[in-house]
Order: C-alpha cells, then structure tokens, then sequence
C-alpha cells in the first residue's frame, strides 16, 4: 500500500507543520515563556506524521515525553498544545502536564509518558479493555529504543502476545537514549530480535522516510487490527537537535549529526513530490503560509491564555465531587 | 448472621463485585489455576472463567500498568498483588500512573481500579514476605489506601473500592485470613471514609487499623482488668485519613498511644502523632505514645520476629506509661 498523490502531500504539509511548530516552541523557550523540559522532534517528523493516519478516530495513542508532533498529527489544536507549554488554563491538560504531559482523551490521545517504558503496560491494558468491551481498535504505543532495555518493554511484549492483545508497538529508534548509544546499551542492537523472541510480528522501517513509514503503518495497524494481536515496528530516525534545551551535545559528533541531516525526511518527500511533478508553483509556498499562520495563532493563543488560579491548586488530584456516597455506613 | 472467615468474606465480596458489575474482572500472579496464593479466589475461575479471572506472568510492574490502562478505557479491573513486598516491583505504575495521570491530564483521565494485596508480618516468612509498607503508600497523593480489620470490612469495602473513580489499594493483614466470627447474611458495602471506634473508652484513646487492630481490643481487654478504660479507634482508611474521628477521641480521652506494624522512622504513626501535636496539643495529658516494628527488617526466627512485631504487652505497657502522666 502506497499513498496517493494527495496524501503523500498531506504528509509532507504534516511534517512541516511539526517542525516549524518545533523551531517555534525553542524560540519560545529561550524567551523564556516554555519552561522545565523541552524535547524536540525536529528530524523525526516522519515517524509521528506517517503512523497517524493509519489510526482511525476510536483507535488509542501512547506516546512518550517528545510528543509534541504526535500529538499534532493526531488532531490535537496547535493552540492547546502551545498553551498547555506555557501552562496556561486553557492547554490541552489545564497546564497540569506541560510540554512531557500532553493528554486529549477526546481524540484517545492517553498522554505523553515521561517514565521510560511506563507507557507500555498502560497501552496494554487499553487494548486488553478494548478486546474485553469487544472493540475492533488498535492501541498504538510509541517509545524510544531506550526503553527496550526497561523490565516494562521485556513484560509487556511478553504480555501483549500472551494474551493477544492488539496493540502496536511503535519503537522510535533515534540510536540514542538521551546521551547513551544504543551500542553501549544493548548487548544485541537489532531490536527486531528481541521482540520478535515474544512470538509477535516485528519489522524495521526507514523512519527518515515518511511514505515508507506510511505504508509499514498501514500493514502493521491492519494486521493488529484483522488478527487481534500485538505488533512490533522499529522505525530508524534520527534527532537533529540535543536531547533537551539543557543538552550540551557532548556524546555525539557533530559530523554524525550532519551526515543524517542530510537524510532529513522532509527534503527527502519534497524531493520525492517534486520529482514527480506533484508540486506546482507556489504550492510549498502556500503551505508554508498556512502553517505559519497556523503556529503564529498557537503562541498568540497561548500568550493571552489565563493562569489557573492558585486556590484550584489541589483540584484534580481525586474525583472529588463526582465520587458517589457509600451504599451504607459500617 | 453465619459463621465465616475474613478469607470467605473477601471471597464473597469478588463474587459479588463480578456478579453485579460487567466491567469487573479479576487479574494477577495465581488467582486462577492455584486459587490465589492466599486461597482468597479459589472456586472463581470456575465460576467466572479465564477472560475475568486473568492468571498473569510473574511481571507486577505490566499486571499493574494494564490494570490502569484497562481502568481508563472502561473497565473495573481487580488487581491482586500477592505481597505488599512484590508490589515493590510495580511502583513505578502505582506512584507515576495511578497516582498521577487524573491531575497531569488535567482532570481528563481517570484510573478507576482496585490493588488487593496481602500485607503484615507473623508466619515466619522472613524479610522479603513480611513488612508493613502501606503507611508508604498513604504518603502518595491520588491514592486511596484501606485496611480492612473486620470481617464487615472485608466483606464490604471492595464493592465501595469498585465504586470509587480513583485508583484504591486494599492491604489484607495476612494473619487476618483465617479470621473467624459472624458476619451479617446481608452485610454489604461499607463506606471508605471513616475510622471506626471499635471499643469505647475514657482514658486513653489507642488508635490502630488492619492486623494490630485485635491485638489492641485485646490489650485494651488488659488494661480494663486493670482500671483503665481505653477506646480503640480503627482507621479504617489510611488515605485520607479521618482526622476528626481522632481529635474528637483524643479530646475526650487526653491521651493516644498508636499501634501501628510498619516502622517508626517517616511512618504513617509518625503522621497521626503530628496532627495531634499540630490540632489537639493543648488537649493531651501526655505526650502521644507509639508501639511500632522494631527498626530491623523482619527476621524468620519465631522468638525475634515476635519481638520485632508490636505485641499485646507492648501495647498494654505504652498504655499504662501514658496514663502514668499527672
């Protein structure tokens, strides 16, 4: 399955859409409205934005704490993802979880994780709700190739095929687990391996290229969906910028960092569609104002978004008023 | 009212919350095949079948984490841990998950899911079977932690837990298993928010909850022989606790000795004797006495581990120092 000529474009408007929101949300960082940590996904752009589609709307999202594009991809306003990063009322998680923290239950979208591994036990109990309630839905759970050497990965892939359970495990490998090589913590690097030791599907994809991304997505979320069981994708990536704001980049050579710029998944589509002739004058040109519109409205948006007050502070922490009276008293 | 054991009544509440609720189902290491570890689910995957009584691999942190996700999107699960010790190994899911994820998506996400696990120390089973860690667990905003004492409370508190929109643990003192006495033909839910007064008295409030609570009625038995009237207060619920069952006890008495199995040091009694300081200071007659666990891990050997677990004499001997207080 490949994408069509619409799509295709709609992938690469998708990408470019994550990065400029991105470039912006550093910018506001170093202006100091975006505060604690701030991991960006710019070189990634092609995991979040081909796997997304392949989802329908009653499908389930898990991701990680570099969930900005995910997000975004999944229909989550570019407004509340920037108000919640300025912790802001009116953010998509009332400025409770900031930019590690970005939940919207109304698209499924069950947060970004800031525990590595953490997520993968959640997603597997929303896909064991699913199978129990008798849902065709898949859980789609994003992680990094850091959390493969976490008990909770080894547990869950364990569990998902015990069980039959239908999620699929998204294993974005950017080869670094913050400033840890992947070859200095694995003892076997090829990742498809050790989930594949669980008795599940698992394949790799060339994560820098968004239709190959695309297509692998749409093969693994149709065969969780068809049989029912869990599924594992590795998808190769890479991340151009540092870790977190706080990154000095020490681990890493800067001739490693440019040598895979020079794969990044955006140049490459747009190659791609310019190639084909799939991009007339003035089109790029036409997206690039959308989305700079798009992203200009976000932080505007955020900046004249309300701070909770103070006396809410402990609202949220329990049900509260929603909690029913016992049936009867000792 | 029928004769039955605190084992039976936590089997009757599983029964029933599996009957009346469609979304429940009941997950964890030996629940099904073994009966559970501690016997309390035998007979219920017959009854109910393996797609509501789940065995899992020996994998707490994953049981765990699929309980929660599970409980977000729609479904009652029971999660039964064996041992407060092995939980250990799924903290991560109850501290950073359960606890967490209803504030950090601000209000959007709520875990409605019930931990049962066995908790205490008395049967030799040594270091790593044997401590009282719920007073940790009540440290833990977003938690709400039990400890059913009575056969009322096990029969009754898992139905109000299912009820609950927030994640509860239930810690079953494991000495209490094989508890007998009589329960109510129609004993049912009993509320989660109280502390009850299990004995009244005038002199000397001792206040306790889950597997100290008869080892307190009992040295409060003593201490009656001997001229001082003391009331037993069991909390019932150790997050959040009911402070004003306390104040109000210790407003009258004007004095406290608390009971409680887990260690001293950062301890849940260390938490009550400071909200005494802090709201009835001016009340006491003597200063808030504690019988806690010895600062040891718990040894296998009878004769230590009895010395290193909080005992009638103990009790009765912290009781007698308060009141020797002008």
């Amino acid at each position: 399955m490949t994408p069509s000529r619409e799509q295709a474009l709609a992938l690469l408007e998708q990408m470019l859409r994550i990065r400029r929101f991105e470039e912006k949300s550093a910018e506001l960082y170093s202006a100091g409205k975006i505060r604690g940590f701030l991991h960006l996904y710019i070189g990634e752009e092609a995991v979040a934005a081909g796997v997304m589609p392949a989802l329908d709307a009653g499908d389930s999202v898990i991701a990680t704490y570099r969930e900005h594009g995910h997000a975004l991809a999944r229909g989550v306003p570019a407004e509340a993802v920037m108000a919640e990063m300025f912790g802001k009322r009116e953010g998509c998680s009332r400025g409770r979880g900031g930019s590690m923290h970005l939940f919207d239950v109304s698209r499924r979208f069950y947060g970004g994780h800031a525990i590595v591994g953490g997520g993968l036990p959640v997603a597997a109990g929303i896909a064991l709700a699913d199978k129990l309630q008798k849902r065709p839905q898949v859980t789609a759970c994003f992680f990094g190739e850091g959390a493969v050497a976490e008990g909770e990965f080894h547990e869950t892939l364990n569990l998902a095929a015990l069980w039959k359970l239908p999620v699929l495990f998204l294993c974005e490998n950017n080869l670094y687990a913050m400033g840890t090589a992947l070859s200095r913590s694995e003892s076997d690097t090829d990742l498809c391996t050790k989930a594949a030791s669980y008795n599940l599907p698992a394949f790799s994809v060339d994560g820098m290229d968004v239709e190959a991304v695309w297509s692998a997505a749409h093969d693994a979320v149709d065969t969780v969906r068809r049989l029912g069981i869990p599924y594992f994708l590795e998808l190769k990536t890479y991340r151009f910028r540092a870790h977190s704001m706080f990154d000095p980049e020490l681990y890493r050579a800067k001739a490693e960092v440019d040598q895979w710029k020079k794969h990044c998944p955006i140049a490459a589509q747009t190659a791609r569609l310019e190639a084909a002739g799939a991009l007339g004058a003035g089109v790029i040109e036409a997206i690039k104002s959308r989305i700079e519109a798009e992203v200009e409205q976000a932080a505007a948006f955020a900046e004249v978004g309300t701070l909770e007050p103070v006396e809410d502070l402990e609202r949220d922490v329990y049900a509260g008023a929603a909690r029913p009276k016992a049936e009867r008293s000792p | 009212m029928k004769r039955t054991t605190y084992r039976e009544a936590l089997r009757e509440a599983l029964r029933e919350a599996l009957q009346r609720e469609p979304r429940a189902f009941l997950m964890g290491e030996d629940v099904g095949r073994y009966g559970g570890s501690y016997a309390v689910s035998k007979g219920l995957l017959e009854e109910f079948g393996e797609e509501r009584i789940r065995d899992t691999p020996l994998s707490e942190s994953a049981f765990v984490g699929a309980g929660i996700g599970a409980a977000m999107a729609g479904m009652r699960p029971i999660v039964e841990i064996m041992t407060v010790n092995f939980s250990l190994l799924a903290l991560d899911q109850i501290v950073n998950n359960a606890a967490t994820l209803r504030h950090m998506s601000g209000g959007q996400v709520g875990v409605p899911l019930v931990i049962r696990m066995a908790t205490g120390g008395g049967r030799q089973l040594a270091a790593q079977h044997s401590h009282s860690l719920e007073g940790w667990y009540a440290h833990i905003p977003g938690l709400r932690i039990v400890t059913p004492a009575t056969l009322e409370d096990a029969r009754g508190m898992l139905w109000t837990a299912l009820q609950d929109p927030d994640p509860v643990i239930i810690f079953e003192h494991l000495m209490l298993y094989n508890m007998e006495g009589k329960l109510a033909e129609e004993a049912g839910a009993v509320d989660l928010d109280r502390a009850a007064i299990r004995r009244a008295g005038t002199d000397v409030s001792l206040i306790t909850y889950g597997g100290t609570l008869g080892k307190t009625l009992q040295a409060a038995e003593e201490l009656a022989q001997a001229g001082v009237s003391a009331e037993v207060i069991d909390l019932r619920v150790l997050r959040p606790l009911d402070e004003e069952t306390i104040l109000e006890s210790v407003a009258r008495t004007r004095r406290a000795v608390i009971v409680d199995e887990g260690w001293k040091s950062g301890s849940l009694s260390a938490e009550i004797s400071t909200r005494i300081m802090e709201k009835a200071f001016y009340e006491l007659d003597a200063p808030v006495a504690r019988v806690c666990s010895r600062e040891v891990p718990v040894p296998y050997a009878r004769h230590l581990e009895e010395a290193a677990l909080p005992q009638i004499p103990s009790i009765v001997a912290a009781a007698k120092g308060v009141m020797s207080h002008a």
